[in-house]
């Protein structure tokens, strides 16, 4: 009877203390997925991926410590659940931040520099060329955007910006990059997270 | 890469949409701004005078000094906020020249233009701008607004006139979503706002960009009352800073801010703040001082 069921569809969390939730659980309902809006230990409960919004670092870090949220997500990454950090998103998964704040998920191999290309008057959009998710580049959108500073051994960088610095990076089943694919169209990247999901081992049992 | 344009409109919009489900709050020092940033503030609003303070001012309230702006700035790594007056685009220019992220065009100071607001296109620098109906608030959009505030009574710690234009804004929505296409045209002319962005509204069901709500919210619950009334993030001006304890209020606020559906969590934060800023009864105010009126 259960090898003939249909597979469940895959619940993905959006982390949801602060942010641009609502483009994520847009995109992940788009992509066939189960959005969940996690605030608090107990929505974590049951996810298959999570995904760490664009918002303000800062203020996300504190809400993530206040309630308790730190450990329960990192025992999710280390089950196995694939993880996708957008723009603050890959700040929080960086093992190292410049400018001395310390790491909250520290699950990337890198360092993050915040607002790297200045303020807001800085902000752009580009296409940026990913070839670990196709031929046809993505539309970028830059928002006070953080870029990698520096690569560890273990993280693997799948693009850079017009200056070589690296704007998406992978590491096993942690992604992340420094612009927002949910404010576009372009769902590959969140195809790429749900086809990881298929590929975890033990944590779906 | 390529890089296509700085300052797009989805840049604009984008950068609010990263607000969302936080705390802007209102500081007139570079101190209160650190304060706001470590209490989880997703931005600063620098200005001179919190509105209570307006209120008792007497005179011109015009766009704040760019030494203050820019030591505030250097305080903080979160976006800052400047407010310049309706109609004024000079001081827009200003507040851009400075390199401010948004810049508010607000009823809280002295209106400079009493028919014109300011045309947002011709900034790169995002606007803010403030409603109290659907009409307004499209016509803000129109203008070039890339994130809309319902207008409360600022100053007043009262959430009375934030609650009745957050309604009237999400029932216009409603009733603009209910109609046909062809019926969009009279309904374009009934709020006198331009029709495109009258039927991108009716299509979307919601505004085609962010909505916050703005002034009179002093407690967590009136901020958690702004979220489940449809407000995506909020405004607050005197009520950290005029407050008892402005540290602990400002991390109320902003627990209550994002987890403000959740009545148990609601109680806590709520527990034991000391004294918020004190209110003002609207029938205090005479109507020709009150701010949320100014707008056309």
């Amino acid at each position: 009877m259960a090898s003939q069921a249909p597979s469940r569809r895959a619940r993905v969390g959006v982390l949801a203390v602060q942010g641009a939730v609502q483009a994520h659980l847009r995109a992940i309902r788009e992509v066939g997925a189960e959005p969940v809006e996690v605030r608090l230990p107990r929505d974590l409960a049951g996810l298959d991926a999570l995904i760490l919004p664009g918002g303000e670092s800062t203020t996300m870090r504190k809400l993530i410590d206040a309630y308790g949220l730190r450990e329960p997500m990192l025992a999710l990454a280390s089950a196995g659940a694939p993880l996708l950090g957008t723009c603050a998103g890959m700040i929080l998964l960086a093992e190292r931040i410049a400018e001395g704040d310390s790491p909250v998920l520290p699950l990337l191999d890198v360092e993050v520099r915040r607002n790297a290309y200045g303020r807001q008057l800085d902000s752009f959009e580009a296409e940026v060329s990913m070839p670990a998710i196709g031929v046809e580049p993505l539309h970028g959108i830059f928002i006070r955007a953080p870029v990698v500073s520096r690569v560890g051994p273990r993280a693997e960088v799948l693009a850079v910006d017009a200056d070589g610095q690296p704007i998406a990076v992978r590491q096993g089943k942690v992604l992340a990059t420094a612009f927002h694919p949910e404010l576009t169209e372009d769902r590959r990247l969140h195809r790429l997270l749900i086809e990881m999901v298929g590929t975890a081992v033990g944590h779906r049992a | 890469m390529t890089t296509i344009e700085t300052s797009t409109w989805t840049t604009k919009v984008g950068l609010a949409r990263m607000l969302s489900g936080g705390v802007i709050m209102d500081v007139v020092t570079a101190d209160q701004a650190r304060i706001a940033q470590e209490a989880g503030a997703v931005a600063v609003m620098a200005l001179e005078r919190v509105p209570t303070d307006i209120r008792k001012f007497v005179g011109v309230a015009r766009m704040s000094d760019p030494k203050l702006i820019e030591e505030i700035k250097a305080a903080v790594s979160i976006p800052v906020m400047a407010k310049c007056r309706i109609g004024h685009f000079v001081e827009a220019q200003i507040l851009e020249a400075l390199e401010v992220d948004y810049i508010d065009e607000s009823e809280v100071l002295t209106p400079a233009d009493e028919e014109h607001h300011i045309d947002k296109h011709e900034f790169r620098v995002p606007f803010v701008c403030g409603c109290r109906d659907l009409g307004e608030a499209l016509r803000r959009i129109g203008e070039g607004a890339a994130l809309i505030r319902t207008k409360g009574e600022a100053g007043t710690g009262n959430i009375v006139e934030a609650v009745r234009h957050m309604r009237a804004v999400q029932k216009g929505i409603r009733q603009l979503h209910a109609l046909r296409p062809d019926e969009l045209f009279a309904a374009a002319k009934e709020l006198r706002a331009p029709i495109d962005v009258v039927q991108r509204t009716a299509e979307l069901d919601e505004l085609p960009v962010p909505n916050f709500s703005a002034g009179g919210v002093a407690t967590p619950a009136d901020a958690a009352l702004m979220r489940q009334l449809g407000a995506q993030a909020v405004f607050v001006g005197s009520g950290i800073f005029k407050s008892e304890s402005p540290e602990r209020y400002a991390q109320a606020i902003v627990k209550a801010t994002t987890h403000y559906d959740n009545p148990e969590i609601l109680a806590e934060v709520s527990a034991g703040l000391g004294e918020p800023m004190r209110g003002l009864e609207l029938g205090e105010i005479p109507v020709e001082e009150r701010l949320a009126v100014r707008g056309w």
